[in-house]
């Protein structure tokens, strides 16, 4: 089968790949990009394991196509950190031990991170119902909920201070 | 009373690292996804594989046809039965039949052949091309239908010599114990209550599919990477399956993104090295999600009789249990441990119990969680709990006169050390949640739970860097955190900052055997080791200061991370800190390595107390946790935030096999929820928090009072929720899971009856 030419943006940076028209984009950054941070839990979309953005919108790699990225914007695990410090939500999560095996956690930070973007003051509830779809075998949830809610407590006091 | 543990002199007080909650050392890398999973190695010329698999529950395989896939373009080697060992016996002979089916395929998903090729598309592509014939077999899925002398048999003369004549050729193994005389004890009691009881098979649910990546050279040198519990057991199945020597396999564990039982079994890891052997080349296999439901794990399926009778004030007379546990296409059902665990919590006189080991058509059950104990805490808390209904008596305070302790002779046999299941008891009567009024519609369950924790095989090693930092070296995957408690133990003894220590999961070429992470046996066993290996390091530490100092060696103590001279004539020195001492220590004699090998024996039994307010709407019979509270002994809580995820971890998992999970097979013998959508965990809007109480009885045998605590989380929530269940409903529930369905069902009997009864 012949393959195609993408052109993309990952975490900022441009860059191109080909792939088989019916690889996924989990395929296209985990085994043509190198970015392993998004993990297949499913291949069907239920557990949120390969959550990444694209164009600010929370998917699961495991359900688009690879070239489907073409000219779009997409946000990894990888990217999450900046060059001086960990995310305050990867700090949090290391704290509360929001995570016990880790294997959920990538797609767990990037769909909370898309949670506290549209929605920077979530009810426990909230944050519950967002995360419905990131599956988590190790923890309960407990320790993730209240991570999140002490992270996004936080930003809102920064963002405060800022004004 | 006999306690071979006794010697250990146990600290209980004064710690300055363990029971502090550092960071854990594998945090960063989980949270930036550097952590590198099963999936997520690759190796130059890499193959990708793929599994063929039966879409039959029984049949004859009459003939294998790999040419159309081994003509594909891409395709590198294909390896069926015939490229693994011959002459097996016992579980080796099992494993490899499991993993790749000789002459009969028997469950739905039994792997029958595998190719490797150039990527995973063309790797799937191939499979599609693989011709079998086979020649149908009548099929058995359930276990009372198995046990019938009419059943199909799955494999004639598996049968052991435990089983007595007369029954079924799938009961395989038989378990009976007991003391007392339980027919004197049920005819002298007040309230005698018999019932029956079913669970389905759960799986255990891991996020990350099974992953590996290997080489099989031809010289038989070989190294494989896989998510495992247990990479030195790897290493010996694979050098057995594929026929080389155990020490020519090299096996390196990868972060494990999930096991609780289900990956202390070896599945795919042979079959790759023998399709590297064939294709000369490095070879990776990823399980898809079907496949790890279709042929991975899963937990035994349960029917089970249970009889209590009980006195007017709740002493408890006499127990009696039959339980039937369904193991797959294998010998294997965890039913001893079912039958040992069940009434474990009651200091009972009269007490018997049974447990059968039953094949069917389905795939070779796998360890979940304290394995067989949960179903059998299912069924007997339920009848504890439907007799203090009866009787009018509270569900602690029967529990309390009843609870075993130190000094009980257990239903299994031996008498129990000092043990904390008092003190759960008491701290659940003691938590606010006990006395908090209830809403509509909702019912409270109390549960206990038990399990008997595990020692095993361990080895570590301890090596001392010039700086004074320690390089730790344990052989146990870390399945929830034990790098942390680890390091936590290492630098209490050695008396440094935590962030001195630095442990790794070694490889099978670096340490010496350690059993699998099973049997909560981690922060026990891998912990006393550690604490052992500090000491025999801080020996030749002492020995060092004392050649220096020019002392007798026993003139020499260790104090806050220094040697200092000890006793009357020892002498007046300044302390020399640990990284004085290796600064040197190339001069005075060479690396300084403290190690440990043994067999621990002392693991503590643990049991745990939980409560759970669980609200039913009565028009869609769905049911709603609304609270929960974990109580559990812990024995002494290394990084308690850890401890405390273990409880809630357990609680979840165990809050899915009540209300959702179970595996549906069709009647044509095939599994029917193949995928998460269908199999439902638990998400984060099903549950509330989960509270936790860490109660700390020091367990005699680990030099701290360490107890696992991995696994009893999972004993009481399948009977806390459905007694909580039946409390909302007005119903016994005696089948699991206890699916929206299922309730309406019960509700719409309970309400036929009562119209029956008021027209009668």
């Amino acid at each position: 089968m012949s393959m195609i030419h993408v052109n993309t943006t990952v975490n900022g940076d441009e860059v191109d790949f080909v792939c088989d028209p019916r690889e996924t984009l989990l395929d296209v950054l985990r085994d043509r990009l190198s970015l392993t941070g998004a993990k297949e839990g499913c291949g069907t979309g239920d557990c949120g394991a390969c959550s990444v953005t694209v164009d600010d919108r929370l998917v699961c790699s495991c359900l688009m196509l690879g070239a489907e990225a073409e000219g779009k914007s997409i946000a990894t695990i990888e990217g999450m950190a900046t060059t001086e410090a960990l995310d305050p939500l990867q700090v949090k999560f290391i704290e509360y031990a929001a995570l016990q095996c880790g294997i959920c956690t990538p797609g767990i930070l990037i769909a909370t991170r898309a949670l506290l973007a549209k929605n920077p003051d979530p009810t426990e509830e909230e944050v519950r119902y967002w995360l419905a779809g990131n599956l988590c075998r190790c923890t309960g949830y407990d320790k993730i909920i209240r991570a999140v809610l002490d992270t996004a407590k936080d930003l809102r006091a920064d963002a405060g201070e800022a004004r | 009373m006999p306690n071979d543990t006794q010697k250990i002199s146990v600290k209980t007080t004064d710690f300055k690292v363990v029971g502090t909650t550092p960071d854990r050392p594998d945090g960063i890398d989980k949270v930036t996804g550097r952590a590198k999973f099963g999936a997520d190695a690759y190796a130059p010329g890499m193959l990708h594989a793929a599994i063929y698999r039966s879409p039959h529950a029984h049949a004859k395989i009459v003939k294998i046809d790999m040419s159309r896939a081994g003509a594909l373009k891409g395709v590198k080697a294909v390896v069926t039965r015939a490229d693994f060992a011959t002459g097996l016996a016992g579980e080796n002979w099992n494993i490899l039949e499991n993993i790749m089916a000789s002459d009969t395929a028997l469950y739905d998903g039994h792997a029958i052949c595998a190719v490797a090729a150039t990527s995973a598309l063309i790797a799937r592509d191939a499979i599609k091309l693989i011709d079998v014939e086979y020649e149908m077999l009548p099929h058995v899925t359930d276990v009372d239908k198995s046990m019938a002398s009419d059943a199909p048999v799955i494999r004639a003369g598996t049968a052991d010599k435990s089983v007595p004549a007369g029954l079924g050729e799938n009961v395989v193994r038989y378990h009976e114990s007991g003391h007392g005389d339980i027919d004197a004890g049920f005819a002298a009691a007040d309230l005698v209550i018999e019932d029956t009881f079913k669970t389905e098979a759960t799986h255990q649910g891991y996020i990350e599919p099974h992953a590996c990546l290997a080489t099989l050279d031809t010289d038989g040198k070989g190294e494989v990477w896989c998510c495992t519990q247990g990479h030195f057991n790897v290493q010996k199945v694979c050098a057995a399956l594929v026929g080389t020597e155990t020490s020519q396999i090299r096996v390196t564990a990868s972060e494990i993104g999930g096991g609780f039982g289900g990956k202390t079994v070896v599945f795919i890891e042979p079959v790759a090295l023998a399709l590297s052997r064939k294709a000369n080349r490095p070879v990776k296999l990823v399980m898809s999600r079907s496949e790890v439901f279709r042929a991975s794990g899963p937990t035994a399926s349960a029917s089970m009789d249970i009889k209590i009778g009980m006195m007017k004030d709740g002493r408890m007379t006499a127990a009696s249990a039959v339980y039937r546990m369904q193991g797959g296409a294998f010998p294997g059902a965890p039913m001893e441990f079912t039958s040992m665990c069940g009434f474990a919590p009651y200091n009972l006189e009269n007490v018997h119990q049974i447990g059968f080991d039953v094949m069917t058509n389905r795939p070779k059950q796998a360890a979940y969680r304290a394995p067989g104990s949960p179903m059998a805490a299912f069924a007997v808390e339920s009848v504890v709990d439907e007799l203090c209904n009866e009787l009018g008596l509270d569900p602690i305070e029967v529990r309390l006169m009843n609870a075993s302790h130190e000094g009980t002779k257990a239903s299994y046999g031996p008498t129990f050390q000092r043990i904390g299941l008092v003190q759960t008891l008491e701290a659940a009567k003691a938590h606010p949640h006990f006395t908090a009024p209830l809403a509509e519609n909702t019912g409270r369950g109390i549960s206990c739970g038990f399990w008997f924790n595990h020692g095993g095989e361990t080895s570590v090693t301890m090596a001392l860097s010039e700086d004074g930092t320690v390089a730790l070296s344990v052989g146990t995957p870390d399945i929830g955190g034990s790098r942390a408690s680890m390091g936590q133990m290492a630098a209490e003894e050695l008396g440094i900052p935590y962030e001195d220590v630095r442990v790794t999961i070694a490889d099978t070429a670096t340490l010496g055997y350690n059993e699998i992470s099973h049997g909560s046996r981690v922060t026990y066993a891998s912990g006393l080791a550690t604490i052992e290996a500090a000491r025999d390091t801080l020996k030749k530490l002492c020995k060092r200061a004392a050649a220096k100092w020019g002392i007798d060696e026993d003139a020499v103590a260790w104090v806050d991370g220094c040697a200092v001279p000890s006793g009357a004539n020892a002498g007046d020195f300044d302390p020399l800190p640990i990284g004085k001492i290796t600064r040197s220590m190339g001069r005075t004699g060479g690396p300084i390595v403290g190690h440990y090998e043994a067999t621990p024996e002392g693991a503590g039994v643990s049991f745990a107390t939980h409560i759970v307010d669980a609200q039913v709407d009565p028009e869609t019979g769905k049911t709603a946790i609304t609270r929960y509270t974990v109580v559990q002994d812990a024995g002494k809580a290394i990084h308690p935030t850890y401890v405390e995820g273990q409880f809630q971890g357990g609680a979840a998992q165990g809050i899915g096999w009540a209300l959702n999970e179970e595996y549906i097979y069709g009647t044509d013998g095939r599994l029917q929820n193949t995928i998460f959508l269908d199999y439902r965990i638990p998400v984060a809007s099903d549950l509330p928090m989960i509270d936790t109480v860490i109660v700390e009885v020091p367990n005699p045998g680990h030099p701290y009072g360490v107890r696992g605590v991995g696994e009893t989380s999972i004993c009481p929530p399948l009977a806390a929720v459905a007694n909580a269940v039946s409390g909302a409903v007005g119903v016994r529930m005696t089948q699991l899971p206890m699916t929206p369905p299922h309730i309406l069902s019960e509700l719409g009997k309970k309400a036929r009856a009562k119209k029956g009864g008021a027209n009668g």
